[in-house]
């Protein structure tokens, strides 16, 4: 399937992928992070069970600390 | 727009301000130089001396609540101004009841776990209330990195790599910039229409 991650095209091998297993495979190893499928916000303790489908727009905003 | 439309419109409005260190102080006092009428702004912490290589107190203000001392600083550049100030820990329930009624909302936390919660509150509660997020000002120099970058209803102020340690901490100019420009997006969003 092909995804949009941060703006750039991205095509996964699966048909449809869980946030937590997205995030592993692109490395995404940051803790604080906000993510967003087609513009809604997805909590936390939601990642297991959402699913991204072909056509998602993802996206995934470190937080660094600093202030 | 003149400088007095200007003031004549901000006077209506509230922003809302989440943390009073080196984003929210600066912040604040940027915001109320251009006649913001409200400012809401909340913090737990107290003035220390590290604090005054970037954030706008004064030595003499050392030991003070910070939104005490933040109100004492902006009631000296406009008396006028109105300042509503919680000395305590936002999280996800008083954060919603405290910002409810606010335009926009200003990120100016420290740590990334707690920019976590509240853009995490806010976007649940209100995803139409814009949110400015401050995110990467440490170190000096590397100007041309710093950028907003709008993503729905949140705009995303700093260059988003530079996280604080102790071989890169945060001081006046990185942290300042980063704190004006969200001033500056605050107002892009209020002079709009």
């Amino acid at each position: 399937m092909k995804i949009i991650l941060n703006n750039n095209p991205e095509t996964v091998d699966v048909d449809q992928i869980s946030i937590t297993e997205l995030l592993r495979r692109k490395n995404y190893s940051f803790k604080m992070l906000i993510v967003k499928i087609n513009g809604k916000l997805v909590k936390k303790d939601e990642y297991e069970a959402s699913f991204i489908k072909d056509g998602d727009d993802v996206m995934v905003l470190h937080l660094i600390s600093g202030g | 727009m003149t400088f007095e439309e200007i003031k004549l419109r901000l006077q209506k409005k509230t922003v809302g301000i989440a943390g009073a260190g080196g984003l929210g102080s600066n912040c604040a006092v940027a915001l109320v130089r251009v006649g913001i009428g409200t400012i809401v702004i909340a913090d737990f912490d107290v003035v220390s001396e590290g604090n005054l290589n970037r954030q706008y107190y004064f030595f003499d203000q050392i030991g003070k609540p910070k939104v005490n001392a933040i109100k004492e600083n902006i009631q000296r550049i406009n008396p006028m101004a109105n300042v509503i100030t919680w000395d305590l820990k936002l999280d996800p329930q008083n954060l919603n009841r405290i910002f409810r009624n606010c335009d926009v909302v200003v990120e100016a936390f420290d740590n990334a776990d707690q920019k976590e919660m509240l853009i995490e509150t806010i976007l649940t509660a209100y995803p139409e209330k814009p949110l400015i997020v401050g995110l990467g000002m440490a170190g000096w120099g590397m100007n041309d990195t710093i950028h907003v970058r709008k993503i729905d209803n949140m705009y995303i102020c700093g260059d988003e790599v530079s996280e604080i340690h102790n071989e890169l901490p945060p001081i006046a100019p990185r942290v300042g910039i980063v704190a004006n420009i969200q001033a500056n997006v605050v107002l892009e969003i209020l002079l709009k229409d």
